[in-house]
């Protein structure tokens, strides 16, 4: 078993294009039980418009706030979902059914285990505890 | 490794060993050790270690089987040593198990499992997850018996970009968990498709070479041909399959034709039919007729019966133009390519004559995908030519001379344009 998160990349349209979208509810609410009930749905989440976002950099010691997403693209992150999947084309199965993979794009990323985030720590020369991993995950 | 002369009979018998065997060994180790990387260091560890062994020992009865164990052991003390690999001690179990069952019996894997392993390696280097590149050097790499070096020479690219291309993507086949198995039914039809135009991209790069003064890559041609091969013996029961051994071995049979000895790339029509391989020949049309036996007509088929029918006729002249052209017409219903019009289009003007043929080509010279595609503007040219549009002809020479990367080709489109009166 392998943990996948899907991010879901859709373009921010015009209101009345939008209305459309929030219409296909019931589509989402069928794929979520449908996820939920196969054991594959770990948790999903719906993002506000990069509108609300705000991002903030470090640098120098200077904490630097900006109005706005990391950066302006046409597609947005708009939500993600994690999921429990057997391998990646099952992942691959699940993330084509998401309604939004019809006019966004849906990137499935795996999930680096708090176990294998510390073997790659170690690798590189970090000093950790096996205790280390509960504080990770 | 793949070639080459070897002096002591060692030497020659770990290179076939590892021609032979590599693949086979490499395919179960995978599944057994869980790992792509780890599986290919334990059995690149093991070829290192025969020479030696062998040298001292004589060479095994059952190369193969040599082979096999010490891959395993080496997997074993890798794995005993690299705590970064998942399920490390489920592994280390499960190859124990096997070592111990090793030493009681020999190992007599039936062959159905290694058809099994063979088809899920093929699988796994050709998923569309990873990037067509990564899939056709991957391929290469474990499928065929080719280096990193050999592939990184045959695709123009530096040797280390080869290397961290390949690496890259067994890295991500490790951490994105790609499955090493046979898709199921309802994805096998796409899945297969997807690997087909992996084997066929490496023979068009060898046979094409799109780059480059050589104009026949010759090992890569030979990969493909070996590839398509073993996908007949893996899954005969798909017609597509014997559909593209049978084109792949059609074109290659022409291969000794295609150049002359001063180097220049000569014309299907003017190539010296004698010089063609009649044993490929004879072997592509058998495998033709057994794809079509199996009723699934399709893409790859359509061409190797269009390759058959111009390889058959005993001269150039007397090709059987019409009957291509229909089956151009067949293959674009199956798959709309603009390029597939042209071919169309050409075989056309050949059977009907060059104005039927104009009136197909000139929609396509507005087509922006075609636009920098030099055979058309070279067959706008032949065709302008024959239509005794001397001025017309030039242009298009000139056009596709000025497209062409290919020296030996350039050099035949100039030929041609300096003949125009």
């Amino acid at each position: 078993m392998a943990q996948y998160m899907l991010l879901v990349y859709q373009p921010e349209v015009d209101p009345a294009e939008q209305a459309e979208r929030e219409r296909e509810m019931p589509m989402f609410v069928d794929l979520h039980r449908s996820l939920r009930e196969a054991g594959l749905l770990v948790g999903v989440q719906r993002l506000h418009s990069t509108e609300s976002a705000t991002s903030v950099r470090v640098r120098g010691g200077e904490t630097e706030i900006t109005d706005g997403p990391f950066a302006i693209t046409k597609e947005v992150l708009a939500g993600y979902y994690i999921l429990d999947c057997a391998d990646l084309d099952e992942a691959l199965k699940q993330a084509a059914r998401v309604p939004a993979a019809r006019y966004g794009t849906v990137e499935v990323r795996p999930i680096m285990s708090a176990e294998e985030w510390l073997n790659v720590s170690r690798e590189a020369g970090a000093d950790l505890p096996d205790e280390a991993v509960k504080d990770m995950a | 490794m793949s070639g080459g002369v070897h002096a002591d009979p060692v030497s020659a018998a770990v290179a076939r060993a590892f021609r032979e065997e590599r693949a086979i060994v490499l395919a179960t180790l995978i599944r057994q050790a869980g790992d792509f990387q780890l599986a290919e260091d334990a059995v690149q560890d093991a070829f290192e270690a025969a020479v030696t062994a062998w040298r001292r020992d004589g060479v095994p009865a059952n190369p193969g089987a040599w082979i096999t164990t010490a891959a395993r052991r080496r997997a074993i003390d890798r794995l005993r040593r690299d705590r970064s690999v998942a399920d490390r001690a489920e592994r280390l179990a499960e190859l124990t198990r096997l070592e111990a069952q090793d030493e009681e019996e020999l190992p007599m894997d039936d062959e159905s499992s290694i058809v099994d392993d063979r088809l899920r390696l093929i699988f796994t280097c050709c998923h569309p997850a990873l990037d067509m590149s990564a899939r056709v050097a991957l391929t290469l790499r474990t499928l065929g018996g080719m280096t990193t070096g050999e592939i990184a020479r045959a695709f123009l690219v530096a040797e280390p970009t080869m290397g961290k291309r390949i690496v890259r993507a067994k890295r991500k086949i490790a951490d994105a968990h790609i499955p090493y198995r046979v898709p199921a039914d309802d994805e096998l039809p796409d899945r297969l498709g997807g690997v087909l135009r992996v084997v066929y991209l490496i023979f068009n790069e060898g046979y094409a070479a799109t780059e480059g003064d050589q104009l026949v890559r010759r090992e890569l041609c030979e990969e493909a041909v070996r590839l398509g091969e073993l996908l007949c013996r893996l899954m005969p029961d798909d017609a597509e399959v014997w559909g593209l051994s049978a084109l792949m071995l059609l074109h290659d049979a022409r291969r000794p034709a295609r150049v002359d000895p001063s180097g220049r790339y000569v014309a299907l029509d003017e190539q010296d039919r004698s010089l063609w391989d009649r044993g490929r020949i004879g072997e592509g049309l058998a495998r033709l007729e057994r794809a079509v036996r199996l009723r699934r007509p399709g893409e790859y088929q359509l061409q190797a019966a269009i390759t058959a029918l111009q390889i058959q006729a005993p001269h150039a002249d007397a090709t059987d133009w019409a009957q291509i052209a229909e089956l151009y017409g067949a293959l674009v219903m199956l798959n709309p390519s603009p390029v597939i019009e042209l071919n169309r289009a050409v075989a056309v003007g050949l059977a009907d004559g060059h104005a039927a043929g104009l009136a197909l080509l000139e929609p396509l010279l507005g087509d922006s995908t075609l636009e920098h595609y030099q055979p058309l503007h070279a067959a706008h040219a032949e065709l302008l030519s024959r239509a005794g549009d001397a001025a017309g002809a030039a242009r298009a020479y000139k056009r596709a001379i000025a497209l062409s990367s290919n020296a030996v080709e350039r050099a035949e489109l100039e030929r041609r344009l300096s003949a125009l009166r």
